[in-house]
């Protein structure tokens, strides 16, 4: 989207900062069971699989920063406004980039997209943090991230990279090419 | 940031049924499901006190991927059971959505009257220039030089204009909205429903199948720059001259809205006993 929908907000304090993680990691696992169950509907089992183990790793994450700040698995978390720059949370796949015949790179791809922007997020508020205490957790997250990123990469080092014509469908839904 | 703060009693996934939708994978209506149910959740509205109600097409399945009332109705008559389900049960939030199709061609005089009526429901379009369901046939909002193997060279004919015949008939409120903000397009729908009267949302919504060009609206959608206004000149000059990209509220009225003036002189029993065989 252009111009950027938002300007991100500076979290102020260790609070609001993990409330904004929490609510990108949540986008993330929806959008990830969202995905999964796309590519059941259609019955591309391998992707949907592919995605529904994506959705139960941003699913620790979660765990993870409702363990550490003591909050109720129900924590509230902000809507949607004021905290990404895009319409989108970081880490989260765009719907339109699904095809009914992509392969699990292709999926994979998407995921390191994700993992990248996620990195870059955290990143940027390192940089722009308001203390060293925020500064230390944003720190962390971004570690994370980066940890992430080396696992898609290695995840897609095992997978088939697709033909040419992994598109090609002798029985395609549109005729009006 | 507090402001934000989503009470938790409802949360968006409260308002989506156990169905799972069958749209082709990176169809816009994924997006304006979940701006829906959002919005519902932003609300805080008990899923039994809403109905949508839809005509035919693929976005028209939207209800079933609810878990409020629903119904799937008629080809381009869903404003016409949506109006008279209002009518008949004030108490009930009443969303109605479908496509460009179902609403703005077989559905089109049903739209006029709706918006002249001007009934306490909201109305979502969920555009995408084409008829998806039936592979991709050209729609009232179809550009004239779209070039397909059913139009050749495109249709030639102008599209319609939702918007601004929407303002001109009388909708009290109208706003576009794009599926690719999800979140967007719920705080939008949100402000639909709480307005008094017919509320009017376009959300751009993309076919990926049949119209994989409409990818690139995402490079190209913004939000509007300037505040809502009541008045309805400066409304239709703002839809007239824009591109078709900003989104946003463009017009929130206080037109009059329909009331029922008379109470209901038989029950439906009653009305039933007529029809027995
Ligand atoms: C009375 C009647 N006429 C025609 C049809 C065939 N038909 C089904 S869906 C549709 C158009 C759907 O287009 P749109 O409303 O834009 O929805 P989309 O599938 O694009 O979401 C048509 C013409 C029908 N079902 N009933
Ligand atoms: S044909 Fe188009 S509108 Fe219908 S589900 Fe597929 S992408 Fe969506």
């Amino acid at each position: 989207m252009n111009p950027p929908i938002q300007t991100p907000s500076r979290p102020e304090t260790l609070e609001e900062l993990m409330l904004q993680a929490l609510a990108m990691e949540r986008e993330a696992v929806e959008r990830y069971s969202e995905l999964a169950d796309m590519m059941q509907a259609h019955n591309n089992r391998d992707v949907a699989e592919l995605f529904h183990k994506m959705a139960g790793y941003e699913q620790h994450h979660v765990d993870h920063i409702l363990k550490d700040m003591s909050w109720p698995a129900d924590k509230a978390t902000p809507r949607y406004a004021g905290v990404w720059t895009a319409p989108d949370g970081p880490e989260v796949v765009p719907i339109e980039e699904m095809h009914y015949l992509m392969q699990p790179w292709h999926a994979l791809q998407l995921a390191l997209a994700a993992e990248q922007r996620a990195h870059d997020f955290f990143d940027a508020l390192v940089r722009n943090a308001a203390n060293d205490t925020i500064r230390r957790a944003a720190e962390e997250m971004r570690a994370e991230e980066a940890e992430h990123i080396e696992l898609v990469r290695a995840w897609m080092e095992k997978v088939p990279q697709p033909d040419s014509d992994w598109a090609a469908d002798p029985d395609p839904p549109r005729y009006i090419d | 940031m507090n402001d934000m703060a989503e009470s938790a009693a409802l949360a968006a996934a409260d308002y989506k049924s156990g169905y799972k939708p069958v749209w082709c994978p990176g169809c816009g209506d994924y997006g304006v499901l979940g701006a829906v149910t959002r919005a519902l959740a932003i609300l805080q509205r008990p899923p039994h006190e809403v109905a949508v109600v839809s005509g035919i097409g693929c976005s028209s399945r939207i209800p079933a991927y609810t878990s409020c009332y629903g119904f799937h109705g008629v080809h381009g008559r869903a404003l016409a059971a949506g109006t008279g389900l209002k009518v008949a049960r004030p108490d009930l939030t009443v969303i109605v959505a479908g496509g460009d199709g179902d609403g703005y061609s077989i559905g089109g005089n049903h739209f006029l009257h709706a918006c002249r009526r001007n009934v306490d429901l909201t109305y979502i379009v969920m555009d995408n220039h084409v008829y998806g369901m039936t592979k991709g046939q050209a729609s009232p909002t179809t550009e004239p030089d779209w070039d397909s193997k059913l139009a050749p060279g495109g249709t030639g004919v102008r599209s319609f204009h939702p918007l601004v015949i929407a303002l001109a008939a009388g909708a009290n409120f109208i706003a576009r909205a794009f599926s690719g903000d999800s979140g967007g397009a719920a705080e939008i729908i949100a402000q639909a429903i709480r307005h008094p009267g017919f509320s009017f949302v376009e959300v751009m919504s993309p076919c990926v199948t049949f119209r994989p060009e409409q990818k690139d609206w995402k490079q190209s959608v913004r939000r509007t720059g300037v505040p809502e206004t009541g008045d309805p000149a400066q409304a239709a000059r703002r839809i007239m001259t824009d591109d078709g990209f900003n989104i946003g509220v463009l017009y929130a009225g206080d037109r009059p809205v329909y009331a029922r003036e008379r109470a209901a002189t038989v029950t439906p029993a009653e009305l039933e006993a007529e029809f027995a065989l």
